[in-house]
């Protein structure tokens, strides 16, 4: 661990595959702005890769004052050792008291080797993120400034708040879509830093053979309307009233973990907390328990619509209009309703 | 050629059963208190080791840290076909979080010594951290290879891996000694084997044993309890029924870096959730009460 540094920045790790900037690294810029602004410090990031120079007025223009580059052929394409030692080598050199890492494929292999090699603190998949003075309970300390890391636990019935009492640097990771994505502002001004990392040989220890990426086919975040089924539809074949319904409201398909898990419907329309994020204007909840995983990933919903053979499903809590009945005879009703009025 | 492969495995709370109330005042869980799983990414994790040592020979070794009862997982691990299993247990290891599970996954390994291959189930269903895993591959420092989906091919010391990376996959190859950790997608894990179960099923560790000496033997002192339990452990061993259980000490661990000592993260606050409602309307299940609902949300421009 490094010693607490009061004046230390809240850094970013800016995730880059092939020439772009993972979107979730632009979400986090915009929290680690305002962390950063209620500690009176500045924000970094960190942008290791190849040929990444043109990325850092991005994240400048997002709310990064500092972009330590490290341009370096090796780290071409992502390889856990060779990314971590850069991270370690640039948390020692500059002491961020913050680092936070967007919960992807990437950041969930990156972060937890960095943590363990820094002998940090961090804490995965948070929900939110805040400042606050903490009084430890067992030494009765007060720890000024600490970073509350927030997510649930344990099955999704709590919801519970990690500090770590003045253990440099606090490490978070935080899924896409949990933080709102602020508007560039691209008059904004920042350093790029360049720095030096030595990478051995040795750190290339993985090679690449081959690799597939699926071109994005669901676009859930920008849907304006979305129609979720979950565990409750019960089978395939009942899901495709999701997909019909979902046909006839112009909307997105989403799917709680249970719907996935049961092989409903493929993972890429998953919303929750180890899902997509959402805040259409419009979301309906079809055989969706609610469980606080879901309700984190669509909550913030403009207007939600439960439909639950459970009255006292979690889901009708968070829901503007609760239909208690079987999704087999309500979305019929409601795709009948839907085309009267054309 | 064959492999020595350690599986590092987990018995967790069965999360849909947990509550506020099986929580402590200082924020850790009170395990003791709860139904119990193998973790279920740790079973594929083993499945993938037994059909390594299924096509190639080698031995299979189940690790895991916890208290007492955590040997139920070793024994299933034991009826699908591990080799042995070992027990990590020790109240000084208590409350510890990733990094100080990860240090004294460790050590273990460590003090195991030979393997080729470190399995883990990519995560646990009660910290859903996914950490344990490439913390212990780095303080092992070897590499990690996360998300398998397959292990493809093994050719003397070089693995190649198929990994899960969420957009799509990537076959990546490297040199052992590696960690992998595996997802719930890479296999199915094989259900225990009658024969293993009969044979393992009274498989115990000394904690048990000594548990048991305690149970029967009530107002004996400690010290005849220690000789009846060694005496029964003895004779388990014999028949290759006693499960190695190593404290700290066994595996050379730095106290400062085990239980709430070694771990940064404190759970400060745990908030029961609260549901509150607010502007809900009960929408009956007719037609009409439907067509009302669609209604209203036209009117306010929810729908086009």
């Amino acid at each position: 661990m490094i010693e607490p540094n009061r004046q230390g920045e809240v850094w970013v790790f800016a995730e880059q595959e092939e020439g772009s900037l993972h979107e979730v690294v632009l979400e986090l810029c915009g929290k680690a702005r305002e962390l950063a602004d209620t500690l009176g410090v500045k924000t970094a990031a960190a942008l290791p890769g190849k040929n990444v120079r043109p990325l850092a007025q991005q994240l400048i223009a997002h709310g990064i004052d500092n972009v330590y580059l490290v341009e370096d052929p090796k780290l071409g394409h992502f390889q856990t050792l060779p990314y971590a030692r850069v991270m370690s080598a640039l948390i020692e050199r500059h002491k961020p008291q913050i680092v936070i890492y967007g919960a992807t494929s990437i950041g969930r292999d990156l972060a937890p080797r960095v943590a363990s090699e820094m002998r940090a603190g961090m804490t995965a998949d948070c929900t939110d993120l805040e400042i606050s003075d903490v009084t430890d309970p067992k030494t009765k300390t007060l720890h000024q400034n600490l970073l509350l890391q927030i997510r649930p636990a344990f099955g999704g019935n709590i919801i519970a708040t990690i500090v770590n009492y003045d253990w440099w640097p606090q490490m978070a990771t935080v899924r896409e879509g949990v933080m709102p994505l602020k508007p560039a502002d691209d008059s904004r001004r920042g350093n790029i830093v360049e720095e030096k990392v030595e990478l051995d040989d040795a750190l290339l220890a993985l090679k690449l053979i081959q690799r597939h990426i699926e071109p994005r086919k669901v676009n859930l975040k920008g849907a304006r309307v979305i129609v979720a089924g979950g565990g409750g539809v019960g089978s395939k074949e009942n899901f495709r009233l999701i997909h019909d319904l979902a046909a006839a409201i112009g909307g997105a398909v989403g799917a709680s973990r249970a719907a996935v898990d049961g092989g409903y419907i493929g993972k890429e329309h998953q919303i929750g907390q180890t899902g997509t994020t959402v805040r259409p204007a419009l979301y309906i909840a079809a055989g969706i328990s609610g469980a606080v995983q879901h309700r984190a990933g669509m909550e913030e919903s403009a207007k939600i619509i439960a439909i639950n053979t459970d009255r006292d499903a979690p889901i009708m809590s968070v829901a503007h209009y609760g239909i208690v009945g079987d999704m087999k005879k309500v979305i019929p009703m409601m795709i009948k309703a839907i085309k009267e009025r054309r | 050629m064959p492999y020595d492969s350690i599986v590092l495995v987990k018995q967790v709370p069965d999360t849909a059963n947990v509550t506020a109330e099986a929580m402590k005042e200082d924020g850790t869980v009170n395990r003791a208190a709860l139904p119990t799983i193998f973790n279920p990414e740790d079973l594929n994790a083993l499945e993938t080791a037994l059909e390594v040592r299924d096509n190639y020979g080698g031995t299979v070794t189940a690790l895991t840290m916890g208290p007492p009862k955590a040997a139920d997982v070793l024994r299933a691990c034991l009826f699908r076909g591990a080799d042995r299993g070992i027990l990590l247990t020790d109240r000084r290891a208590a409350a510890s979080d990733t990094l100080a599970t990860s240090y004294i996954l460790s050590q273990a390994v460590k003090t195991i010594s030979r393997y080729d291959m470190v399995f883990a189930g990519r995560q646990a269903i009660d910290g859903d951290t996914a950490q344990v895993g490439p913390q212990c591959a780095e303080k092992l420092g070897i590499p990690q290879v996360t998300y398998l989906e397959q292990l493809v091919s093994l050719d003397g010391p070089v693995v190649r891996i198929r990994r899960n990376i969420g957009h799509g996959w990537e076959i990546v190859e490297g040199k052992l000694p590696v960690l992998i950790t595996v997802i719930g997608s890479a296999n199915k894990p094989r259900p225990p084997k009658a024969r293993r179960v009969m044979r393992f099923k009274r498989a115990k560790v000394m904690a048990e044993i000594v548990g048991e000496v305690k149970a029967e033997q009530a107002g004996v002192s400690d010290d005849d309890v220690q000789a009846e339990a060694g005496r029964r452990a003895a004779a388990f061993e014999e028949k290759g029924l006693l499960l190695r259980q190593w404290s700290l000490d066994d595996i050379g661990a730095d106290l400062e870096r085990c239980g709430l000592a070694g771990s940064p993260t404190k759970v400060f606050r745990v908030q029961s959730i609260v549901l509150t409602k607010e502007g809900y309307t009960e929408v009956q299940a007719t037609e009409d009460g439907v067509r009302q609902m669609i209604h209203e949300l036209v009117i306010d421009r929810t729908l086009g």
